[in-house]
């Protein structure tokens, strides 16, 4: 079982470093003198407020702050400039940069993503005219230098929560709550669903819409629930675009989504690993790593995945702030999602959004590793099937009837 | 060291002198060229600024024009150098002309394969991350990455290749056989790797029945045998017209072969695969049912495929033909007309029946935009001009005209007939 969740990720070795993979044990890098320049900018700023109103202190609100205990890393981004400045620091950061030399991947990467980075800006973006507007295109310059979250360390993965919240207050103006954690112990989700009982209302399709942050104006939709004649399941012949009321006379439903393969093609098709199993069974998406190639929408056995094919818009009325990395956080252009069984809810606890929306009980969610769980219950006293069994995808989403 | 410089120095310039120079009728044909490309490359801005939304693509149809072109094109470059392995394993010595233009129209059509994807990609800004070492490549795992290998790896063999026969000749010497053919032969199987490679990329996918088969690979091998010298042909007919190159009819005669051959082979394929699929029909059909008859009354690929059809039957009966293929206008018209027939058929035909209907049943139909349709034609510009680049730099200099002006005296200067001999 464990195996499934091997991974072809070179451990990131000493010494050797890409955009991702940096130990702590780091000499001085690149970063380090973009959040200097960060420093500047924002030093450069208050000056501009303390002419303005004297006295007042620069104020970036706590809550924009990296969440955690852990080592701020990205001072710049949550500190006032003041005692960075005047710490008795005889260098700035950037200096060391003369006497040690970069990596040379690490100088190859720095000057690849800046090109890439460099490109763009001069495709979408003026030029920065206020200090927010600078922090703002700085900070999304660093996001682009990133690496993959699966091989990030514990700082890197701070680094980059901290700096999206920043991005989100200065471009939305709405804090987020943004986690990045890890999956836990001894649990392994798994999904039920009772084609008896399911009615067709489709609660589930609004509850995930507003927990995951889809694009409004496409409408992406995670979950599609088929209409079919009773008799036979059979999804040739079923539509999951009825407009009528519901239950229909003589009809079931039948509700699709991501099934967290255990044993899942997208994940083996993707060229550059940006989707992955996690030890909890949820097949993750690092929205910022994909490409956009859409190989894994093609090797997708359920049709389970999504593509922006242009900005997403989610007005703040309709913003969920309560996200995962991996998860519900606001995607891009050009990236690949999903269902992740609401990974932000289901990693502290809660029900996924479409199970708690469903006013029939036909969604059970649960861990598969806990023997008392409704779902093991289930899986124990119920005759359950999988969606095209026999192409050893191994869906972690059963279903039975009454 | 220095004097090898000086002769890329020279060589160089000469190849833009060749291909900055020329009459009227080259001039606008490179003009019609480049002006092609700038529509293509506004309608990529369009596509980067308000992403893959401006394309008929769709999260049910999420690959089209693109990859079609991006399939074929594989192909095509493939076919090009398996032409190598007649000429130099059998030493037929008037293939040897055609091989280095195969080698020209391989550049040509890997440089658009390369393209195609980028294009294709929803984050092409991104791509970097396919870069091992900085970024991560999931090899050996994902088929898409081997694709990104064999198709950069035999870019460089075909650069590398024509590269060093030219440079040489350029240089008033002959090149040496012992560090050129081993790469000859490498090129040779690397080019059946990236046909199989792009084949088994689609046919790897058990989601999508109608990639799934294992005619996939040989398939595409028959049908890029038979659209590649093909355009050869093609090519060689228009450079004989228009050059005082001179190219053997035993040449374009053995071509012809080989296209008559491979269109055959590629027709019984076509004739297995529908018997498979119609004699008894099964669920796993249903995407074929779609592609030749159309499903509850989505039709859009219909008139498409059976146009295909019809004209890759009608050019392989006129290519068997005996008299018909020794005609060269016959001829000509016939390999147009294949080529037209592969590219319906491995292209469209082959990537949009994948996706229709969904692995879930639905039917959702695709249809290109005109955005897809300039950067499609844009890219097709960008390839003819390199290649007519690389062919009128590469043409002096094998006829023997264009030599460096730092040979030193002594060493006769090979004519047409030393390079020939120069190659066998
Ligand atoms: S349902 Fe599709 S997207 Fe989800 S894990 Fe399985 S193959 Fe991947
Ligand atoms: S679309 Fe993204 S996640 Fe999917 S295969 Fe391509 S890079 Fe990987």
């Amino acid at each position: 079982m464990m195996d499934d969740f091997g991974f072809p990720f070179p451990l990131p070795e000493e010494g050797s470093v890409g955009v991702h993979g940096d130990g702590a044990k780091r000499d001085m890098t690149f970063e380090d003198v973009l959040r200097w320049q960060a420093m500047a900018a924002i030093a450069e700023r208050s000056l501009d407020e303390a002419g303005r109103a004297e006295g007042e202190a620069v104020d970036v609100p706590s809550d924009v702050r990296c969440r955690g205990d852990g080592p701020d890393p990205a001072p710049a981004l949550s500190e006032g400039p003041g005692e960075e400045i005047g710490d008795g620091t005889p260098r700035p950061p950037g200096a060391e940069l003369l006497d040690k030399p970069m990596g040379r991947r690490k100088a190859i990467g720095t000057l690849l993503g800046t090109l890439a980075a460099g490109t763009q800006a001069a495709c979408s973006n003026a030029l920065p005219t206020s200090a927010d507007d600078r922090e703002r295109l700085l900070l999304e310059f660093q996001e682009r230098l990133k690496g993959n979250f699966r091989v990030m360390t514990d700082e890197e993965k701070e680094a980059t929560i901290a700096r999206l919240e920043r991005l989100a207050r200065l471009k939305r103006n709405v804090h987020l709550n943004l986690s990045g954690a890890d999956a836990e112990q001894g649990v392994l989700f798994g999904y039920a669903f009772n084609i008896s009982k399911c009615k067709g209302y489709r609660e589930c399709v609004a509850g995930c819409l507003e927990e995951n942050n889809q694009d409004r104006r496409s409408g992406i939709q995670y979950i599609r629930i088929f209409e079919m004649e009773s008799g036979e399941i059979n999804l040739e012949h079923s539509t999951a675009e009825y407009q009528h009321e519901v239950p229909r006379e003589g009809h079931v439903y039948m509700g699709t989504q991501c099934f967290q393969c255990a044993n899942p093609p997208c994940v083996e098709v993707c060229p550059v690993a940006a989707t992955w199993p996690e030890p909890d069974g949820i097949v993750v998406i690092d929205y910022d790593w994909c490409i956009g190639c859409r190989y894994c929408i093609a090797a997708c056995p359920y049709w389970a995945r999504r593509f922006n094919w242009s900005e997403p818009v989610v007005p703040p009325e309709d913003l969920n702030p309560n996200q995962h990395y991996l998860g519900n956080r606001l995607r891009r252009k050009g990236c690949v999602e999903k269902c992740t069984f609401c990974i932000q809810r289901t990693r502290v606890g809660r029900l996924p959004a479409c199970a708690e929306a469903c006013p029939t009980g036909a969604r059970v969610f649960g861990n598969l590793l806990d023997p008392d769980s409704e779902i093991r219950w289930i899986l124990a006293n119920k005759q359950v099937f999988r969606l095209k069994a026999d192409l050893g995808t191994e869906p972690r989403f059963w279903y039975y009837m009454d | 060291m220095r004097d090898q410089l000086n002769h890329l120095r020279a060589f160089l310039l000469a190849g833009l002198d060749a291909a900055t120079g020329g009459g009227r009728r080259y001039h606008i044909w490179m003009g019609s060229l480049t002006l092609v490309m700038v529509v293509g490359a506004y309608a990529y801005f369009l596509q980067l600024r308000d992403g893959l939304s401006v394309t008929g693509m769709t999260d049910h149809v999420s690959w089209g024009l693109y990859i079609s072109n991006f399939t074929f094109l594989v192909g095509l470059a493939a076919a090009a150098v398996m032409l190598v392995l007649p000429a130099y394993v059998l030493k037929d010595v008037d293939f040897n002309k055609a091989v280095l233009i195969g080698e020209g129209v391989a550049v040509g059509a890997l440089l658009m394969c390369l393209c195609f994807v980028v294009v294709d990609l929803g984050s092409p800004f991104h791509s970097w991350h396919l870069t091992p070492g900085i970024g991560f490549l999931n090899f050996p795992r994902s088929l898409l990455a081997w694709d990104v290998v064999v198709l950069n790896g035999y870019l460089a063999l075909n650069f590398g290749i024509p590269f060093y026969i030219l440079f040489t000749h350029f240089k008033g010497k002959t090149p040496n056989k012992k560090r050129y053919v081993p790469f000859v032969y490498l090129s040779v199987f690397w080019a059946v790797s990236i046909h199989m490679v792009t084949a088994f990329l689609l046919a790897g996918l058990p989601a999508r029945p109608f990639w799934n088969t294992s005619l996939m690979g040989p398939r595409f091998l028959a049908s890029a045998f038979a659209a590649g010298p093909a355009f050869i042909i093609l090519t060689l007919s228009m450079i004989r017209a228009n050059t005082e190159y001179e190219i053997d009819d035993s040449a374009i005669q053995k071509l012809a072969m080989i296209t008559t051959v491979a269109a055959q082979i590629n027709l019984v394929m076509i004739g297995s695969e529908v018997f498979k699929e119609f004699y008894f029909p099964t669920h796993h059909g249903i995407n074929a049912q779609y592609l030749f008859f159309g499903l509850e009354g989505h039709t859009a690929l219909v008139g498409w495929i059976r146009t295909s059809i019809f004209l890759n039957a009608a050019a392989t009966l006129t290519l068997m033909i005996h008299p018909f293929r020794k005609n060269p206008k016959i001829l000509i018209g016939t390999c147009i007309v294949l080529f037209v027939a592969i590219w319906m058929d491995k292209g469209l035909g082959l990537v949009i029946p994948g996706f229709v209907p969904s692995p879930l049943g639905e039917i959702v139909e695709y249809r290109p935009t005109w955005v897809e349709f300039a950067v499609t034609a844009g890219i097709w510009a960008f390839g003819l001009f390199v290649f007519t680049v690389l062919v009128r730099a590469a043409l002096p200099i094998e006829m023997g005209h264009s030599r460096s002006p730092y040979i030193e005296q002594a060493e006769p200067v090979p004519g047409v007939t030393a390079v020939v001999s120069g190659h066998d």
